[in-house]
């Protein structure tokens, strides 16, 4: 039989397994992309480099991306219904899940917008304590990113550990004034659960007296590192346009270059307060993405240093917040703030039960995972994990 | 009695052949060889598992394995009493036959290519006046069985694991044989044993005349190692594995004690050429030093031998991964013309007399042509430090 140009037999399924060339094909026959060059490969749910159970449906050209469809939904456990059906407080603990590295900046986030809906006053000492906290969280959030952007470059793992020995430090910090490592529920509506144990923030002070040490060695190590700049510069470049278009925050936002951080646009909290500086990127790409934290992780340092020179002594929670029979007036609130991996919003409608109406979460990790595609088509398969490490997502919370 | 000692193994199976008949007696001696080779370096890979999961760990802050005999030593034992009672899982739609030859077309290759390495004075296998070219030969083979593994098993990952392993142990293949030939030329010999024999210092000298000591050789050794790092895909070529990107690449459908064997050959491997970079670079069984020849040659092989396997594992604790574009140009565009030019170098050194008169001339070649093919390499990439601006306010 004459062979025609591009045209494929048919595979049988059932009859056996396909050999040779045809084994190769997922779905033989009935796919756009079938005409014998392409292979399809599905990275995930079950990979060493999803970072959970996150799925790539990757199209290769030999090992160049051709086409990319991120599924996801794999870790969905219906978070914003259950807050809904649940009284405002006891949804606390589940924001603790959504990012489950930073959960105190989820807390932060939801008491927040509660606070809004309320109108309840944040007592000084507990917005001194909020700030400290949520900047101990992103330090420790960058630092594992920056480490499993090298797992994911093949790095064996060492600058991952070198990433959770900083990590764990802060992680105690957390033990000690919260009782929980990782699932803190620290804040309460009009302040924070309870006041810091004798000594915690001398204990705080040095470990961020000793962070910059870390910081300096983890950079001679790794910023400058051949390898590591070739396989980072020029790879997934994210345009200025694109990122606003798609509503990109956080660290990948600023890394091209927009002048963007809520810290500063909202001035939530204390920050008007505190002296620091919005590093920005002129390429948008990996490298980018990862200098921002690592230069982040310094103006928190700094934050820090002012917040714990500055912390006065006194309550810690508003006299007006009630614990039982917590019923806010009917009416609607979104609070948001620069949680480490981009714009974390609640919003909330009240029709005046002691459980919302509407609950709904802007989750900083979906809304940047959106432009996955974008930046990996035409590059190659190495790439598309990296690219995906340097968005920096948490299942936790792109599924909720 | 140093002299008892270094003979002692060409002694021992001396001894054993001796009341043979003529006959039978080369091959009784060269399967007594390879039993011991096959013991000896299965022992090698099992203490270097551990030793490397140990030094890898302290580099990390981690123990490592901590459970098993005194400080975790007998780890390897437990691994591998483990890999053999373990199910050996084939994927149904595998080619049954290929998918069960590839792990042994990969060892057996590997193990022969031990056959002519130099372990001590007088302590050569295999002393064939081409011993050379049957390394190479013999090494060269085990990427058919890389292709059959990663073509047989079926899976899409095994395939691009082995799409990359071929093209990356071709690629190299050519640095790797290419840095060898100035030591071919120098010595005018293929076997190993007459190489390392030419490396001995000379009577009246206080150092060795090892060809890493003179500026093509050098060159030649580190080329030879980085591309030894490719061939044995190790960490930063470890590529064909690529655990980050695809899971284990060729052989990810191996289980028990297949995927053992495939673990065996690739660190046997690594043994096999860093052994001939020892050979033909660093002076084989030969001391630095005229005034250290009594120390047993076969100590001084497997001694160079351990510290060129701590270079592999700190290496492998330390680099990030190339890209498999990056890897085909470092080998093309840097590491294939580097070999080119120290060729014609090392004959330079042959006729400018080997003193500071080669050194005055040779050295600049190198560095010269070094500097300019890393400069247009890396320049191509427009790779470069950046420094980072501030939101105003």
């Amino acid at each position: 039989m004459p062979s025609h140009g591009g045209a494929t037999a048919k595979v049988p399924t059932e009859a056996g397994a396909p050999r040779g060339p045809d084994a190769y094909r997922l779905t033989a026959g009935d796919n756009e992309y079938d005409d014998g060059s392409l292979l399809e490969i599905s990275m995930g749910p079950q990979h060493p480099s999803t970072h959970g159970v996150f799925r790539m449906d990757v199209v290769l050209d030999g090992e160049t991306v051709v086409k990319l469809k991120p599924v996801f939904g794999y870790l969905h456990r219906n978070h914003e219904k259950i807050a809904e059906s649940a009284s405002y407080l006891a949804a606390m603990p589940y924001t603790d899940r959504l990012d489950y590295f930073c959960s105190l900046t989820n807390n932060w986030a939801y008491a927040l917008a509660v606070e809004k809906l309320a109108g309840l006053q944040v007592p000084e000492r507990a917005e001194f304590l909020r700030v400290i906290t949520a900047e101990l969280t992103r330090l420790q959030n960058h630092v594992c990113l920056a480490g499993f952007l090298m797992q994911d470059m093949g790095a064996s793992g060492t600058p991952l550990m070198y990433g959770f020995r900083e990590r764990e430090k802060i992680l105690d910090l957390f033990e000690a004034l919260t009782g929980a490592r990782m699932m803190c529920n620290y804040m309460r509506f009009g302040g924070c659960r309870c006041d810091t144990p004798p000594g915690w923030l001398e204990e705080v002070r040095k470990v961020v007296d000793r962070f910059p040490r870390f910081l300096d060695e983890f950079e001679n190590l790794l910023s400058s590192n051949e390898i590591l700049m070739a396989r980072t510069q020029g790879i997934g470049v994210l345009t200025r346009d694109l990122a606003i278009n798609a509503g990109i925050t956080g660290p990948v936002l600023r890394s091209c270059g927009v002048d963007y951080d809520l810290r500063k646009v909202d001035g939530y909290g204390l920050y008007p307060k505190f002296q620091f500086r919005v590093p920005l990127g002129d390429h948008g790409d990996t490298y980018d993405r990862y200098m921002m934290r690592i230069l982040e992780m310094r103006e928190s340092l700094g934050i820090l240093r002012q917040a714990l020179d500055a912390i006065p002594e006194g309550p810690i929670l508003d006299p007006k917040s009630k614990l039982r029979g917590f019923r806010p007036k009917p009416g609607e609130a979104y609070g948001r703030i620069e949680a480490p991996k981009g714009e974390l919003g609640f919003y909330l409608i009240s029709d005046g039960s002691p459980n919302p109406y509407r609950y709904r979460i802007r989750p900083p990790s979906l809304i940047n995972l959106t432009v996955l595609e974008d930046l990996c088509l035409g590059h190659n398969v190495a790439d598309t994990v990296t690219i995906l490490g340097s968005i920096d997502i948490v299942l936790g919370e792109v599924d909720r | 009695m140093a002299a008892t000692l270094d003979q002692l193994f060409v002694q021992l199976l001396h001894g054993m052949t001796a009341p043979l008949p003529e006959a039978i007696r080369p091959w009784v001696a060269l399967a007594i060889s390879l039993g011991a080779i096959l013991a000896v370096f299965g022992l090698c890979f099992g203490i270097t598992t551990v030793c490397e999961r140990k030094a890898i760990a302290r580099m990390q802050n981690r123990l490592g394995p901590n459970r098993v005999g005194p400080y975790g030593f007998l780890q390897f034992a437990a691994d591998g009493i483990k890999t053999l009672t373990k199910e050996d899982i084939v994927p149904r739609t595998a080619d049954q036959v290929v998918h069960f030859l590839a792990p042994l077309a990969l060892l057996v290759p590997v193990v022969l290519t031990f056959l002519v390495l130099p372990f001590g004075r007088n302590m050569t296998a295999m002393d064939l006046e081409v011993g050379l070219l049957f390394f190479f030969a013999a090494g060269a083979s085990t990427e058919l069985a890389v292709f059959m593994a990663g073509w047989s098993s079926r899976n899409k990952y095994s395939l691009l694991g082995a799409m990359r392993a071929i093209a990356q142990m071709l690629s190299y293949e050519l640095p790797f044989i290419l840095s060898t030939i100035g030591v071919v030329m120098i010595t005018g010999a293929l076997s190993t044993t007459k190489i390392v024999e030419a490396q001995a210092a000379a009577p009246g000298e206080w150092l060795a005349r090892w060809h890493v000591f003179t500026p093509w050789g050098l060159a030649a050794f580190l080329l030879f190692l980085i591309a030894a790092f490719a061939e044995s895909n190790r960490s930063p070529f470890d590529l064909p594995e690529g655990e980050s990107e695809i899971v284990a690449g060729y052989f990810i459908e191996y289980s028990g004690f297949k995927f053992a064997l495939f673990f065996m050959a690739e660190y046997l491997g690594m043994f096999s050429s860093s052994g001939m970079a020892v050979t033909l670079f660093l002076g084989g069984w030969t001391a630095p030093f005229a005034f250290l020849d009594w120390v047993p040659s076969w100590m001084w092989f497997f001694g160079k031998l351990g510290v060129l396997i701590a270079l592999f594992i700190w290496v492998r604790g330390t680099t990030p991964r190339l890209r498999m574009d990056q890897l085909m140009d470092f080998a093309w565009k840097f590491m294939l013309p580097l070999a080119l030019i120290i060729l014609p170098t090392a004959a330079i050194w042959h006729y400018a007399g080997r003193g500071w008169l080669g050194w005055l001339v040779t050295a600049p070649i190198v560095v010269g042509a070094y500097v300019l093919l890393g400069r247009s390499l890396v320049g191509r990439r427009r790779i470069r430090q950046r420094s980072y601006r501030y939101a105003a306010t």
